[in-house]
């Protein structure tokens, strides 16, 4: 009998403890099974942010850093310019990515340093129980948004994949998506291409991806996909922005 | 005997030189005055070295790219002042946490605040009690002229390394901007611990993880035990300090770096006029050398704490005589340097008046 589904060797065998329907895990899982098709396990150090993903150094299985909040990138930049050869990438949520380390991630992007970087948009601080991020949408309820996010007094959706493309260290910036399986094999291509740029020393890979949190979205998961498709993805289209892919 | 080869460098730049010759191989700064000289002269001297130099985007990111380098096993540092130091202090916390090895400088100026650029001692509570979140501590060295600058920065990385802890390097303006002859000592790497921590790739091994994280029940705790014995360790094994004339002396002035330099003019001046003063010198700010201290106040000495800030240390020093003996205390805040002669003038006033009775 041939085996057609198995778990990647760069997953623990540790049961994902995310809410149920939450897209970490499945963007764990691809980032898994593309660190494996490309042989590259023992040579990649993953960083993981601070919040719900925090735990991604539970169920990845290879070397992996935990940073201070919004830091990732600032410790990519060193264990890749003191290791060359190492393939390292950063796991990012929004507020990590988007808020509090926004400085680190647009001069890591500005030196053009050559990492892979994961940006899992879900709109909201999952970890701290569902308070606004800068991705939040309009109209968005969030715990600090109660009647809805409004652009007058909390700002507007910030669209970091169109902002970091326009600098000219990255070069390549995709955001995809995880609420169809056709949208998650693009996911996983783009998760490919940001890894092959790092090994052909391209410089800054970039991929934004739409992820459900139906725990404070207040759905069930399929609502929460459906929301996703028709929510999120209008405010936050998806392609690719910037570079070609590599597959 | 053969004369001591001796170099002429200003201290910022011996501590940059020694730190290279340490085997530091990643620095990472930001601009900040009065400490420029060090990345100035590393971004010239680390790529040579075939090591990394960064001029980061901000403090919070050269801490975190120290961090990075750490974790994978290479000899990291960077520097900065008082402001800078302020904005570095989550990450300096999360190495204690993490126990990784790093070096961080902080040639202080005046504060707090912006200040000003004039030598200051107001960051001892900073660097010594803590500054950032949780029960931890970094090795302290307090450079008192260019030659320490040397030999304290090479010490900084071995300890560093022996403990896996960040240690700070609390200088100041006057010595790092001065110019002066010190002989370069050669670095001799001592025995240490293999580096079996680091983040470098599972070839061959188990996965590995570096965190500062523990949600696990008891987990926290444990791992605060682990960190709290390795500081009994250090304030056994690693105190440094120095003593000029405390034998028979009858006053004690304890005062740290650039005020132990300029008190120890007017120590020496005092005792050419026949008082019985002598200074004590802490070169370790932690592990502090309170034992050293509690045997002085044994004798019945009398002290007077000598700082650039409003009174930091003698709290430190006031917890060692634990009542046993006067403290008394003379500094000048945040931005301005005494001199010889107004310590002498201070130190002459706190001499007890009829030898012997002191205490
Ligand atoms: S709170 Fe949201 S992001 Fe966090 S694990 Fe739950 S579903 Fe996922």
């Amino acid at each position: 009998m041939k085996k057609v589904f198995s778990r990647p060797k760069s997953l623990k065998p540790t049961p994902f403890r995310y809410c149920p329907g939450c897209g970490h895990s499945l963007v764990h899982r691809i980032i898994a099974e593309a660190v494996d098709q490309l042989k590259i396990r023992t040579r990649v150090i993953g960083i993981a942010p601070v919040g719900c993903a925090v735990f991604a150094y539970d169920y990845f299985n290879f070397d992996m850093l935990e940073a201070a909040h919004g830091r990732p990138p600032a410790a990519a930049t060193a264990l890749k310019r003191v290791m060359p050869e190492k393939i390292i990438f950063s796991y990012q949520g929004d507020g990590d990515l988007a808020a509090i380390g926004t400085s680190e991630i647009i001069h890591a992007a500005n030196r053009g340093e050559n990492l892979s970087v994961f940006f899992i948009n879900n709109a909201n601080y999952g970890m701290t129980g569902g308070q606004m991020a800068p991705t939040t949408i309009h109209g968005q309820r969030t715990t600090t948004t109660p009647s809805g996010r409004d652009a007058k007094t909390s700002g507007y959706p910030l669209r970091v994949s169109e902002l970091l493309a326009t600098i000219e260290g990255v070069s390549f910036v995709e955001r995809v998506s995880v609420d169809s399986y056709k949208n998650l094999m693009r996911a996983k291509r783009a998760v490919t291409t940001a890894f092959l740029n790092q090994i052909d020393c391209k410089g800054f890979s970039f991929v934004e991806i739409l992820s459900p949190c139906p725990t404070n979205w207040g759905m069930t998961p399929q609502k929460a996909l459906q929301w996703l498709r028709e929510a999120l993805i209008p405010v936050y289209p998806l392609g690719i922005i910037k570079g070609k892919k590599c597959n | 005997m053969a004369k001591k080869k001796m170099l002429l460098m200003k201290g910022n730049e011996a501590l940059a030189e020694a730190a290279i010759q340490a085997g530091c191989r990643f620095y990472a700064g930001y601009p900040i005055t009065p400490q420029n000289e060090i990345p100035e002269y590393l971004s010239k001297r680390m790529p040579e070295a075939k090591g990394v130099f960064i001029q980061a985007e901000s403090e919070i990111a050269s801490i975190n790219m120290v961090y990075g380098a750490s974790a994978a096993g290479v000899r990291a540092m960077t520097s900065s002042s008082g402001p800078g130091i302020s904005l570095k202090q989550e990450t300096i916390s999360f190495l204690a946490g993490a126990e990784l090895p790093a070096v961080i400088i902080n040639i202080q100026r005046g504060g707090p605040g912006l200040g000003n650029i004039t030598a200051s001692q107001a960051d001892y509570f900073q660097a010594v009690k803590g500054g950032g979140h949780g029960d931890y501590k970094c090795i302290v060295f307090s450079p008192f002229n260019v030659q320490e600058m040397w030999d304290l920065t090479m010490r900084a990385f071995d300890k560093a390394d022996a403990y896996r802890m960040p240690v700070i390097i609390l200088g100041d303006g006057v010595v790092g901007q001065m110019m002066e002859p010190f002989h370069p000592t050669k670095y001799v790497r001592p025995g240490l611990p293999e580096k079996d921590w680091i983040l470098d790739g599972c070839r061959g091994r188990e996965p590995r993880v570096i965190r500062t994280l523990f949600v696990g029940s008891g987990e926290l705790e444990k791992q605060n035990i682990l960190l709290q014995k390795k500081y009994v360790l250090i304030r056994k094994k690693e105190v440094m300090f120095d003593a000029y004339d405390i034998e028979d002396a009858e006053l004690v002035v304890v005062a740290f770096g650039i005020a132990a330099r300029i008190a120890l003019s007017a120590v020496k001046e005092l005792r050419r006029k026949g008082k019985k003063v002598g200074l004590f010198r802490p070169v370790t700010l932690f592990p502090f050398p309170e034992k050293q201290i509690a045997d002085i106040a044994d004798r019945k000495k009398r002290f007077i704490v000598v700082e650039m800030n409003a009174g930091q240390m003698v709290e430190d020093v006031r917890l060692a005589v634990n009542g046993k003996a006067d403290v008394l205390f003379y500094g000048r805040p945040g931005g301005a340097v005494f001199n010889p002669e107004e310590l002498y003038r201070k130190i002459k006033a706190a001499y007890p008046r009829v030898a012997g009775t002191a205490g």
